[in-house]
Formats: structure tokens, C-alpha cells, sequence
């Protein structure tokens, strides 16, 4: 069994320790340590019943922290040694484990943190550690998390929307470390996808599966950016674009859209052209008015510039650019390339100097930074 | 072992000597100068000298306290503010001569023309935990 074999038990081994009464701030402790003992011995020896190991394990930790607790407080034990019968938990208590996780009283970077370990089974340390801060920071942030939702009662369904937005996180946050979250984000949308019957689910599954299919193709081999038109396609995963198209196809025909799908779609009409010539802009723009239709934003704004652009000409894309905030990230980015599409390099070349100064993180400084030297340097020649 | 700030500067440093923006530089310029920025990090880490390194947005703002019950002041970025800090890398090195040379090394980078940039870097010491033996 590898790790993420092992892991994908979490949610039900917590649900047991839930089952049987013990409030899930503390059992999902229990559940961390069974996994951190699982991941100690199991290299050497693996139990014959998986889950029940960890079950057994878990329970275990739970009495010995109420002892703890209980000669603290000096107070008498509630629970004896023996395990009550289980009940199998259903797909309800595992999927409440996910509202839970993702509950709106949580802020973005907690409800990240609690999910990857309380249904991921990622340790306080590998969450840490992909997130770039100290391990006792992570610790912190996550027992804070629980103190929160340990006030709030589920007694109401919770919103799928909520989970969505923590696992598309996850997945478009992905930072380095040992883990691939967004290898973590798939796995555990399609965990979601297989306790929930909304097609929003299955979009944003798709969605992150036809992305994750053009990985390899997206950096070069020194960390560089390479943008979608120069992408080597050879090395896109046909089997995930196979599934993520699947999907996406089972979802749209439910007739419910919702915005993952649009997105999914949009990536599909990427994925599915073999040559960049060959991408059915005319369809992806209107794709993109419907994301503004269903969830207007202006990143959204933005990304349908650069559609129309390709689709009606750089004019057209300026056009739909002016309904775009100057203080959007990333729009003198698609304002040069529009611009240098149209033939006017040198306000191109300005813009993406400015780009470069404005860059969020270095690959994409770089990347704006080299667009401006190439055409600085055309310039140059030209005169 | 001593850790010191490597400090690069938008602003506020003297000029460098090869003083002209990258987006002037050929775009082998360009390559060049990542390149050479990528082997001195990762020749950092082999050597065990490397503590950490980020690069900073030049945008920014300064806050201040308005009292009680009042939100903060938000104000700037001034585009006159002399001092405009770009980025870091804190080494932890054996003395200050190794932390000069290596500043050195990186105020080496090429830049337009392939030549060095020759950029003044500043070089700042940490205060440490107080010694064991005092007396």
C-alpha cells in the first residue's frame, strides 16, 4: 500500500471515531497520529486489515489523550477500553467531513490546512512544508481551525460550493515540497465527486484534470513560463484530457452549468487542438460570455480579451480589454500581447516592461521581462 | 558561522556601473543574467551557505496606528522614498570576508553588453544570541 493508498482511509477511519462519539478536534488528532505510526511501520510490516489497523490505532490515541485529559482535570473517563460496535460510516459522514473542513467560518488558508490533513491525511509537517512556513505555524493554524468549528453544529447541509473553492486552492496554489497538491486536489475532488451528485463537482474535476494534463508542457526545464501557443502538445497527458473530457461531457449534459464547467469547457477547447492554429477561439469566446454570465469577475474579463483577440483580431481584444480595471493583475500582460499583435511594438514593448515591474512572482517577471527585450530588440534592427 | 543580509535595492543604492535597465538588454542579455542568478543560489545551497532568498514586489505601502477604535492609516507607495528594497538573500557564513566575497560574486551578474552590472549590494550583519562564555 503507498502513501496515497493509505491516506485515502482518513476520512473513514475519522468518520468511525466520529461515529462512536468523540468530537472531531480530538479525533482527528487521533487520526494524525495513527498515520504518523502507519507511516513509521507499516514500511516494515503491513497489517492485513488497513483500516482496522488504523481504527485500532486511533482509538487507541483517543483513550490515551482522554486519560491524559481526564487525570488532568481529575475527572473519571467517559469511555472504557473496549470500542463500541461500529456502524459503517455512510458517504453523508464522510462528505459532512469535508463541510466541516470547508466551513465558512474558516478562513481560506485554514479551511486549506484542515482539509489536507483531516481528509487529505497529509501531516502538519508536509502541509508545512508545501505551504513555505514553519511547522509550528502550520500546527497553530490548523488546531485554531478546529477550535472554530468545534462552536459550530452541522446540523444543516453544508455547501458543496464551499469545499469546491478550498480544492480549487489547493490545486491553483500549488507550491513545491514533497507533496504534489495538485495531484492532492484531484484525488480528493474525485473523492468529493464520488459522495456528491452535483455536476459543478464533476467540472471542477475536469477542470483540474485538463489543466493537470498540460503540466509538463507549462515550464521549462529552468523553471521557465512557457505560454500556451509555444507549448510542446506532443507532451500533453492524452489519457487525463480523455478523462477530464469524459467528465466534463457526462456533467454538461445534466444540464445544470455552473461556472467549473464553463471553465472546464474552455480548457477542453484548448486541450483538443493539436496545433494552436487549430483552437476554436469562436467557441471559447463564447464560453467566456457565459463565465460572465455565471460569475462575472474581472480576471474572467480579462482572459475573454485575450479570446476575442484571437478570435475577431488584436483591435477586438483591445476593445473588450477597456472594460477591464488598469489595476487588474496582469492586464498590461494581455494589453501588450494585444498590442503587439496589432503591430505596435513600441507601446507592446513598454507595456511589458511594466508587466515585468508588476509581476507577482519571478517566472512570470522573467517571462515579461524577455518579451520586452525581444522586442526592444526588433526595434532596434528595425531602425 | 554568522548570518548576514545580502540587500539589492530598486532604489536607493549608488549607480551601478553597467547601469541600464533589462528590458534594453538582447534578449541573450537577458538569459544570461537568469541564468547566472540560478547557478549562484543553487552554488549557495551546495556549499551550505544559503539560508533563504525572496524578492520583493516594489509595490507597497507604509501604515501606521490612528488610535484606538480607528482602522489604520494607509498611505503611499511614494515614488520618492529614497530606499526601495527589491530582495534579500541571508547566507550564513564562516566571517565577513566570505560574505564580501560572495557579494561580490553575485554584484557580478552580467547585464547589457554580457558585462557585469557591477551593482552595489549592501551588506548587513545579524545581531546574534549572546555567547555562552562572557567573561
Amino acid at each position: 500500500m503507498d502513501d496515497v493508498e493509505l491516506r485515502a482511509l482518513v476520512p473513514r477511519v475519522l468518520s468511525v471515531l466520529v461515529r462512536r462519539g468523540v468530537d472531531f478536534a480530538t479525533a482527528e488528532d487521533a487520526v494524525q497520529e495513527a498515520l504518523i505510526r502507519a507511516l513509521a511501520t507499516w514500511e516494515s510490516a503491513e497489517p492485513a486489515d488497513p483500516a482496522g489497523w488504523l481504527i485500532t490505532v486511533a482509538w487507541r490515541a483517543f483513550l490515551d489523550m482522554a486519560r491524559s485529559e481526564a487525570a488532568r482535570r481529575d475527572r473519571e473517563v467517559r469511555f472504557d477500553g473496549a470500542p463500541p460496535l461500529d456502524s459503517a460510516p455512510s458517504a453523508d459522514d464522510t462528505l459532512q467531513l469535508y463541510f466541516l473542513c470547508a466551513h465558512p467560518d474558516l478562513t481560506s488558508s485554514s479551511a486549506v490546512a484542515l482539509t489536507l490533513r483531516a481528509v487529505g491525511g497529509l501531516t502538519t509537517r508536509q502541509i508545512a512544508q508545501a505551504y513555505l512556513v514553519p511547522e509550528p505555524t502550520m500546527a497553530q493554524r490548523i488546531s485554531r481551525a478546529k477550535r472554530t468549528i468545534s462552536r459550530t453544529r452541522l446540523d444543516r447541509p453544508g455547501d458543496p460550493r464551499t469545499v469546491m473553492r478550498v480544492l480549487y486552492l489547493v490545486f491553483n496554489e500549488g507550491y513545491s515540497g514533497d507533496v504534489d497538491l495538485a495531484a492532492e486536489a484531484i484525488r480528493l475532488t474525485g473523492q468529493l465527486s464520488s459522495l456528491s451528485d452535483d455536476p459543478e463537482v464533476d467540472g471542477l474535476l475536469a477542470l483540474m484534470l485538463l489543466h493537470h494534463a498540460r503540466r509538463p508542457s507549462r515550464t521549462g526545464p529552468d523553471g521557465r513560463i512557457v505560454p500556451l501557443a509555444e507549448q510542446d502538445r506532443s507532451r500533453w497527458d492524452t489519457e487525463l484530457i480523455t478523462q477530464g473530457t469524459t467528465i466534463l461531457q457526462a456533467a454538461l449534459a445534466r444540464d445544470q452549468l455552473g461556472e467549473y464547467q464553463a471553465q472546464a469547457a474552455i480548457a477542453a477547447l484548448h486541450a483538443d487542438a493539436p496545433r494552436v492554429e487549430a483552437t476554436d477561439w469562436t467557441q471559447i469566446v463564447e464560453w467566456y460570455d457565459e463565465l460572465v454570465r455565471l460569475a462575472d469577475s474581472p480576471i474572467v474579463r480579462l482572459n475573454r480579451a485575450v479570446a476575442v483577440g484571437e478570435a475577431d483580431g488584436a483591435p477586438a481584444g483591445l476593445a473588450a480589454l477597456t472594460d477591464v480595471h488598469e489595476d487588474v493583475p496582469r492586464r498590461q500582460a494581455v494589453a501588450a500581447h494585444l498590442h503587439e499583435k496589432n503591430g505596435d511594438l513600441e507601446v507592446a514593448a513598454r507595456l511589458y516592461a511594466a508587466a515585468a515591474r508588476d509581476a507577482p512572482n519571478l517566472p512570470e517577471r522573467e517571462h515579461q521581462a524577455r518579451q520586452a527585450a525581444r522586442l526592444n530588440q526588433q526595434l532596434r534592427h528595425r531602425t | 558561522m554568522t548570518k548576514y543580509l545580502l540587500l539589492k535595492h530598486y532604489r536607493g543604492a549608488p549607480a551601478a556601473v553597467n547601469d541600464v535597465p533589462m528590458d534594453q538588454w538582447t534578449p541573450d542579455e537577458v538569459e544570461a543574467h537568469i541564468q547566472f542568478m540560478n547557478d549562484f543560489a543553487a552554488t549557495l545551497e551546495r556549499t551550505g551557505e544559503v539560508v533563504d532568498a525572496q524578492a520583493l514586489s516594489p509595490d507597497g505601502m507604509w501604515v501606521r496606528h490612528d488610535g484606538e477604535g480607528r482602522p489604520p492609516v494607509t498611505d503611499g507607495p511614494f515614488a520618492e522614498t529614497k530606499d526601495l528594497i527589491a530582495g534579500w538573500m541571508v547566507i550564513d557564513v564562516d566571517n565577513q570576508e566570505r560574505a564580501i566575497e560572495l557579494a561580490g560574486e553575485l554584484s557580478a551578474a552580467p547585464g547589457a553588453g554580457g558585462k557585469p552590472i557591477h551593482e552595489w549590494l549592501e551588506v548587513r550583519p545579524f545581531l546574534t544570541a549572546p555567547p555562552t562564555v562572557t567573561e
